[in-house]
């Protein structure tokens, strides 16, 4: 059987054309979707992760090609063609990269957007706020003439503006998160949030710089001591999820990690109200506690290392 | 005087005895001569290789359990930072430097750098920096990762940070002094008759190398000065607490510290571009595109830094600027790694170990570019920022690219060096070994981060067990590749065939001279009678029964 | 072997060959101006470091400089100023004097460019003992002492760059208007510093 060529190759595109698209819907690499923006960033991924396919096969193939056809026959010693360049060919290779990465940046671009990083609020950079701070206690302290300007994710433009997002205030200490909401003084250790509104985030750190990473979310902010951050972002589905620090801040960097908590609005009012009497009967307990059971248990030994000692939680303190 | 100009003459020539020959103890002393330095430094990279790649496989072993139970977390954050440290500063840059200061002055025609005393000078910088490291594990080592950003560089362990510092102003000194070396050599003593285009491309990635080592180092420097002072004077340039601002730090270094990843792949992008032509028999596909597209990403990589801080304190406009400047990249890197594929089309491949290391850099080094584009674009940068996908991306840049082309490299030019072949069945072992182990370790980390695992911790969520026990399996088949590798050498430094002048057939100029060439280069002026990658064009000349001697008088004839 | 050069430029072969008799086998062209204008480049970077993080603590920083800083004085900064920018001028007389061979000359101008050097060096240490804040009094401090005084460490190696010349040109012949690398070398990496040192009185002393 005596195939052309040409068929060949076109077979082997339609292949691995077919292979990309699939596979660029399919590789099953990314964790839940818990938002809105996660999705966004999934659907950017995918995009990418089929043309990155393609560019793959494609040289990948090349190669083994290459190395399987033009392999040199024992006892030739003569060269090959000398083929020093092709214009026109070469054109093409430096047009094509050219237009994907145009077409990824501006896909980007909107994506980017759509999360609300170019809300105006969030995305000049006022610098340090706390300059001149004398005293490192009050390093969480804000100036009030800039509040309200931070660095990070702010509302996505086209999100429900009425909706008052719930806010949260977060301190990353060595090695834990605590979460204060304002509206009720509740502190805790954990994050709980209700479904389908929007929550803002106003990050800072008290000692050395952190990042708060909600894989489930696609988004991460790094937590920096003298700065307020913020992430803004919009949980539609109901579940626990991973909260991670994601920029080495010592030896347990590991260990600091709590949960996110995605909960109905009538389970969110709950537990507010539970932690509301709690914090009555004894404001600290909570705090110090870390969410998870061996992770307490693991930590324990280390508590002094922690950072959360009396003049955190005094700070801590509403 | 012909006799060593004859193709093929074995080193035991006659012609060869009248030199005089270097002794071993030359290559333990102040020695001017590139050839030997070029061999202090390879020698002492690759030293610290072994050392940096045995505290990798410390790590790997911590990380097959959740459970910090191998070694202490902050012992662990100790390995991580001084893997990282030496595997850039003392193994990939002076490895690249090893190569430079061998064959620059052998490609160009000349008889030495044009510095010979700052470039003893500068190679023995890097043993004393080194040393100096690896000191700071007798008295706490550095713990706040190869990058120290502040407070956290400020807050944990003040002798081992400073002694960090100190060794990187060390070793970028040394860098330094050699870049201002290479750019010298390479622009004003090239042969007459060698114009800057018909430079092997392997000159041109060392410019473009050293363009980026004397821009960049310096401000490392500046960065690295005011760490010292905030961690030992007590000012707050960094310091939050005091007033200062940490987001400078990470502006200033990486402001050298990306460039630097460039100063790390361009020297071996030029090696590939001399490995691949010979041992396809082939001209290299668009010589001026892979010339100029080193120069591109030279600049560019002066321009991008801010996105590793996509998800720290930067404004949304900047993340916007840096990711478009970010994704240019691709269109340079994607032109060269199209033209190599190009030049091994259709060629006539000679299956060696050298030339497999060259694809094996090829396929591997895509894998980290194509991850590099996805990580240019903000939106999913935040999402992987700090994750495993980061460490599996750079390790496919720079373990898929730098090694691999480096260990071509010492493949390729190994007869050229120590006048001996290598066992071609051992280095296809060797090549076998690390491809797999390599893929193994590194490919299942980029699952690991888009799942949720943060990098540098040494506890972890026990869900992540599965990979990361395959990606610690990876790591020892990994370590135990470099056995063959080591007997390779070792036992062809004695045993090997030896090799003749050209064993490749190549013809670039360091192919002229005897191998390895005799002090100084050079019986005679090399003549350029063809273009670094005529192969093909001109086999007449080169195959045929002419005697170079006639071509000689021919050349002197026209010339007068 | 150099007798046998198989170039077909012969200018260049001949120009060669003449270069290798005078200066032995190793002999090629002297590169070393061309190596110090590259690390001149390199090291003007490290100001530029500095600088660049002094602008952006500039930029950025709600109030600049922090609250609590003094008034620089200016009086001896700017006699400084004028001393350093006048003795690029002092030392270029020297080095036309030896132009004309006049190692004479070229000991009296490069002398008195030392000693300006030093006047220089006496002024800074005078502001840096009178000077009202110190070192870690906050962000302007810090730099402030951090850029002067790296700049104060060039203009040392500067003079005695030129004290190594002055000690070498007693040396009968060591110097001619043929050869001179080192002075033009002194003097190139003098009129860097001086150049520096302009570019750092305005951003520290005149904007801040």
């Amino acid at each position: 059987m005596n195939i052309p060529s040409s068929i060949l190759t076109l077979i082997a595109g339609v292949a691995m054309t077919l292979i990309s698209l699939w596979y660029g819907q399919n590789h099953g690499l990314m964790p839940t979707a818990a938002s809105s923006d996660a999705g966004d960033v999934d659907e950017l991924f995918n995009f990418m992760m089929t043309i990155a396919t393609g560019l793959f096969l494609l040289v990948e193939g090349v190669l083994v090609y290459s190395v399987i056809k033009f392999r040199r026959k024992k006892g030739d010693t003569t060269d090959g063609p000398p083929l020093e360049g092709n214009v026109p060919l070469e054109i093409v290779w430096t047009a094509i990269p050219t237009v994907i990465v145009f077409i990824l940046s501006i896909y980007s671009f909107e994506i980017y957007n759509r999360m609300g990083g170019l809300d105006p609020m969030t995305a000049g950079d006022p610098g340090p706020q706390m300059a001149h701070s004398h005293n490192g206690a009050a390093l969480v302290a804000l100036d009030t003439n800039r509040q309200n300007i931070a660095l990070g994710l702010g509302v996505s433009p086209d999100s429900n503006q009425d909706v008052n997002p719930l806010e949260i205030k977060v301190n990353g200490i060595q090695y834990a998160w605590v979460f204060t909401y304002p509206e009720t003084g509740v502190i805790s250790g954990e994050i709980h949030v209700p479904v389908n509104r929007p929550v803002a985030l106003n990050m800072t750190a008290g000692d050395v710089i952190h990042a708060f990473w909600l894989p489930e979310f696609r988004i991460k902010q790094d937590v920096i001591p003298g700065r307020e951050t913020n992430l803004v972002f919009t949980p539609n589905k109901v579940g626990q999820y991973p909260v991670v620090c994601a920029e080495l801040c010592g030896a347990y960097h590991g260990g600091m990690k709590t949960q996110l908590y995605v909960e109905s609005e009538e389970d969110y009012q709950k537990w507010i109200q539970e932690n509301t009497f709690a914090m009555k009967d004894n404001s600290s307990e909570s705090v110090a506690m870390s969410p998870v059971d061996s992770e307490a248990k693991f930590l324990a030994p280390y508590a002094n290392d922690l950072g959360v000692d009396a003049a955190a939680l005094a700070q801590l303190k509403p | 005087m012909s006799t060593t100009l004859e193709r093929n003459a074995p080193i035991t020539s006659p012609g060869q005895n009248e030199h005089p020959q270097r002794k071993w103890q030359d290559y333990f002393g102040f020695s001017t001569d590139h050839k030997v330095i070029g061999i202090q430094y390879l020698v002492t990279a690759f030293f610290f290789y072994f050392v940096g790649g045995a505290l990798a496989e410390v790590m790997r072993t911590e990380l097959s359990t959740p459970d910090p139970d191998f070694v202490q977390p902050e012992f662990y954050n100790q390995l991580l930072t001084m893997h990282g440290t030496i595997m850039l500063f003392l193994w990939i840059i002076p490895a690249g430097a090893a190569f430079a200061n061998y064959l620059i002055p052998l490609m160009i025609g000349a008889e030495d750098m044009a510095f010979p005393r700052l470039n003893a000078v500068a190679f023995w910088m890097i043993p004393p920096g080194g040393l100096l490291l690896m000191s700071s594990f007798f008295n706490g080592a550095p713990q706040a990762g190869w990058t120290s950003y502040p407070p956290l560089s400020l807050v944990s362990g003040k002798s081992g940070e400073e002694i960090w510092i100190l060794s990187i102003l060390i070793l970028g000194t040394s860098s330094m002094l050699g870049a201002i070396n290479f750019v010298t050599t390479i622009l004003l003593m090239r042969m007459p008759d060698m114009d800057i285009h018909s430079m092997p491309l392997f000159c041109w990635s060392m410019l473009a190398t050293s363009g980026l080592i004397l821009i960049g180092t310096p401000v490392l420097g500046a960065a690295l000065v005011l760490l010292s002072f905030d961690l030992i004077a007590g000012t707050a340039f960094f310091n939050p607490a005091g007033g200062g601002d940490p987001i400078v730090y990470q502006h200033m270094f990486w402001f050298y510290s990306h460039p630097a990843v460039y100063i790390m792949i361009l020297p071996f992008f030029g090696a590939i571009s001399e490995i691949l032509p010979v041992h396809a028999r082939k001209p290299i596909f668009g010589y001026r595109a892979i010339a100029y597209s080193s120069l591109a990403i030279s600049f560019l990589g002066l321009i991008v830094w801010a996105h590793h801080m996509f998800s720290s304190g930067t404004p949304g406009w900047l993340r916007m600027f840096f990711m478009a400047t970010t994704m240019i990249i691709a269109v340079p890197t994607g032109i060269k790694v199209f033209s190599w594929c190009a030049t091994i089309w259709g060629g006539k491949l000679s299956l060696n170990s050298a030339f497999i290391f060259a694809v094996g850099f090829l396929s591997s080094f895509l894998i980290g570019g194509l991850s590099g584009v996805m990580l240019a674009s903000v939106p999913f940068d935040i999402h992987v920022h700090d994750t495993y996908f980061i460490v599996a991306h750079f390790h496919y840049v720079l373990f898929g690219g730098s090694v691999f082309g480096l260990f071509a490299a010492v493949y390729h030019w190994f007869p050229k060096m120590t006048g001996r072949m290598v066992n071609e069945t051992l280095g296809q072992i060797h090549f076998v070994m690390t491809f797999v182990g390599f893929n193994i370790t590194f490919l299942p980390m980029h699952q690991l981060g888009l799942q949720g695992m943060n990098r540098r911790i040494a506890l972890y969520d026990p869900q992540f067990q599965t990979l990361n026990m395959v990606c610690t399996i990876g790591s020892y088949i990994l370590a135990l590749s470099t056995f063959p590798f080591i007997i390779n050498v070792i036992w062809s430094l004695y045993k090997g065939k030896k090799a003749a002048r050209n064993p490749w057939r190549a013809l670039t100029l360091e192919w002229q001279t005897a191998s390895p060439p005799i002090i100084e280069n050079f019986e005679e002026e090399p003549v350029l009678w063809a273009g670094p990658y005529d192969y093909g064009v001109d086999t007449e000349s080169i195959d045929g029964d002419e005697d170079v001697e006639d071509m000689l008088a021919a050349v002197t004839a026209e010339g007068n | 072997m150099q007798g046998s050069t198989v170039d077909n430029h012969a200018q260049i072969a001949i120009a060669s060959e003449k270069e290798a008799a005078e200066q032995g086998h190793h002999g090629h062209p002297d590169h070393r101006m061309f190596g110090l204008y590259i690390f001149l480049v390199s090291d003007s970077m490290t100001f530029i470091g500095f600088f660049a993080a002094l602008l952006i603590y500039r930029a950025i920083m709600p109030v600049w400089p922090p609250e609590g800083t003094p008034e620089l004085e200016l009086l001896i900064p700017i006699i400084n100023t004028s001393i350093l920018v006048a003795s690029s001028f002092v030392m270029h007389e020297g080095q036309k004097a030896l132009k004309k061979d006049n190692v004479k000359g070229l000991q009296k101008w490069f002398g008195l460019t030392a000693a300006m050097g030093a006047v220089f060096l006496a002024g800074q240490a005078y502001e840096y003992f009178h000077a009202e804040f110190g070192l870690t009094t906050n962000l302007f401090s810090g730099c402030f002492y951090v850029l002067t005084g790296f700049h104060g460490l060039h203009v040392l190696t500067g003079v005695l760059l030129i004290l190594s010349v002055l000690w070498r040109s007693r040396q009968e012949g060591h110097y001619s208007s043929s050869n001179h690398f080192g002075v033009e070398a002194a003097e190139i990496y003098w009129h860097f510093v001086d150049v520096i040192w302009l570019v750092l009185f305005v951003l520290v002393y005149l904007i801040n």
